[in-house]
């Protein structure tokens, strides 16, 4: 009977296991095929010329694969969009995690968690039809589509785990540290931003990772505001990202533009890792204390 | 990329069909198969001819190898396929190497803009040089005074590889926006009073502006007698001398019949016949 009953036990056991190796295999098979498909074209194409060529034209007579457009597009669109939406995600966080009335709060947070649940491409449409327009005629630039609009869509789209997090973090902070702050005369601001802040500072930092992942892997939602011409980037130019430079050339690519579209996934896939990494420090940190 | 997966899915399909039946059992005779090969500006059209003749003559494959125009004709040449497709059409040299061009369809590409923009006609060097980035404000061309904005499609598209193709403007475009489908292209330029785009005949709708080229408006008529300027012939290459399958005649048949066209028509060009 014992013996019956472990018997159960270990299938259980094992079953588990390999709905559990299979997150593993996905990661293991995604990242070989990358690899496998992604080095081929930079070896052909010369590793310094793909990384550092200034000039994309994929299918002229004489192509080019330069991808550095796209990764410094990336770069200064993903720091636009934590200049833009850390700020306000994080005193957002302060203002929900220490001042804002109970009934102020669960409204705010219901707001956030639709936010984050809002479709990317819905983003894009809004982005498109209002945003565009908007910085064509506030800026009175000839089109609206550009590194800005791109930028602003993203970090809206940013803000619920920006907020989130820091929230998480906030809340986390022992009252007595800031009744003690405030016993020795300190006032509410000076102890939040002293105190509290300080204290939460691994998870707000975590945040704004996390923020940055979700910036850089973003594609559908720009796709639809940055123009996708492979400029060099500046903000009132249309601009291609890493991501939608993957996206808007691979469904008719042959060859070894196909082969350098695969390469484009490798390499953001690397920034990726690199960011992954990032937010595993600072959350180790976090724990450790 | 879709439309290419369903057609495999569809051909794949079709192998299997065969593989259990023999191609069309006792009713045809031949081998059954008609392959083609070559513009992947003609896929659309091209997938859906094969589909409708795969539904129609069960058992029978088509396959389609998008591999470019000259790679088609050089294919069809050198008997690597049946009929070989080409979006443009061929040249003296090709002819007197004993291949002979059947139009198709004709591929008409409307330039268009917004509906506010004053400007009705332009000539073919004027838009190419919009395109090249000569001309960049509209006063330049009889409009107001606002800088023109460039609109064009993805590398690799049909569509642009046509219009690049006629305006001789392949390499050189100058793009603000490059859009991944006809659908963005006419909403951007719906949207933006300044902007310039081009699309295919039948996506052309209300919300924006077709304007004339070189004083003639793009139409099914003006296309099929060549004065509208932006187009180019969808044109079947075969070998001469060479007698096509059965199978592959039938096809042949099939694509230049009555019965093809409004697939021909649904899929965005004019058919010739």
């Amino acid at each position: 009977m014992a013996d019956k009953k472990r018997l159960f036990e270990n299938i259980v056991h094992g079953i588990f296991l390999i709905l559990g190796l299979v997150t593993v295999a996905c990661v293991l098979v995604i990242t070989i095929y990358l690899i496998i498909s992604g080095i081929p074209a930079i070896v052909k194409i010369g590793p310094v010329k793909f990384l550092f060529g200034t000039e994309w034209a994929s299918t002229a007579a004489e192509p080019k694969y330069g991808i550095l457009p796209f990764i410094l597009t990336s770069v200064y669109g993903t720091a636009g969009a934590i200049i833009l939406g850390v700020p306000i995600g994080f005193m957002t966080a302060v203002y929900l995690s220490k001042m804002a009335p109970k009934k102020v709060r669960a409204v705010i947070e219901t707001a956030v968690s639709l936010l984050a649940g809002i479709p990317s491409v819905v983003y894009g449409l809004v982005g498109m039809m209002v945003l565009v327009p908007a910085i064509r005629k506030i800026f009175h630039v000839p089109d609206g589509s550009s590194m800005l609009a791109a930028i602003i869509v993203l970090a809206v789209m940013i803000l619920p785990s920006i907020i989130k997090v820091s929230l998480n973090a906030l809340d986390a902070v022992p009252p007595e540290y800031e009744q003690a702050s405030l016993a020795l005369g300190a006032t509410e601001v000076e102890t939040y931003f002293k105190v509290s802040v300080k204290a939460a500072k691994s998870g707000i930092a975590a945040a704004v990772v996390l923020g940055v992942g979700r910036a850089i892997g973003e594609a559908m939602a720009i796709i639809m505001v940055s123009g996708n011409v492979p400029n060099m980037p500046s903000l009132f130019q249309s601009v291609r990202f890493l991501t939608t430079a993957v996206a808007s050339e691979m469904s008719y690519s042959t060859g070894l533009q196909r082969q350098a579209l695969f390469s484009i996934a490798l390499v953001l896939f690397l920034f990726i890792m690199l960011i992954n990494a990032t937010l595993n420090f600072f959350l180790k940190k976090d724990r450790e204390k | 990329m879709k439309k290419s997966k369903i057609t495999a899915l569809a051909l794949s399909f079709a192998f299997a069909a065969t593989a259990l039946t023999g191609c069309g059992g006792s009713k045809e005779s031949a081998g059954g198969t008609v392959t083609t090969d070559g513009s992947t500006s003609m896929e659309e059209v091209i997938g859906a001819l094969g589909e409708k003749f795969q539904n129609d003559n069960s058992g029978c494959t088509f396959t389609y190898n998008p591999t470019g125009s000259g790679s088609g004709i050089t294919a069809v040449s050198e008997g690597r396929c049946d009929i070989g497709l080409s979006s443009r059409s061929l040249k003296d040299e090709e002819k007197s190497q004993g291949l002979t061009e059947t139009v198709l369809a004709y591929d008409g590409i409307c330039m268009v803009v917004n509906t506010e923009n004053t400007v009705d006609d332009l000539s073919l060097e004027q838009i190419a040089d919009i395109y090249t980035g000569e001309i960049t404000n509209w006063s330049e061309v009889g409009g107001k005074d606002a800088d023109i904005v460039v609109i064009g499609r993805e590398a690799g598209s049909g569509t642009r590889d046509g219009f690049e193709s006629v305006t001789g403007t392949a390499d050189s475009c100058k793009y603000r926006q490059e859009l991944t489908s006809t659908g963005d292209v006419i909403t951007t330029v719906s949207s933006n009073p300044d902007a310039i785009g081009y699309a295919s005949l039948a996506a052309v709708n209300d919300t924006i502006k077709a304007v004339k080229v070189d004083g003639i408006e793009a139409s099914e008529a003006t296309i099929l007698d060549g004065t509208y300027k932006i187009q180019r012939p969808f044109v079947l290459v075969t070998k001469d001398g060479k007698k096509l399958s059965d199978t592959a005649q039938k096809f042949f048949d099939f694509a230049t019949s009555d019965d093809a066209k409004d697939i021909i028509t649904s899929s965005g060009v004019v058919p010739a016949n």
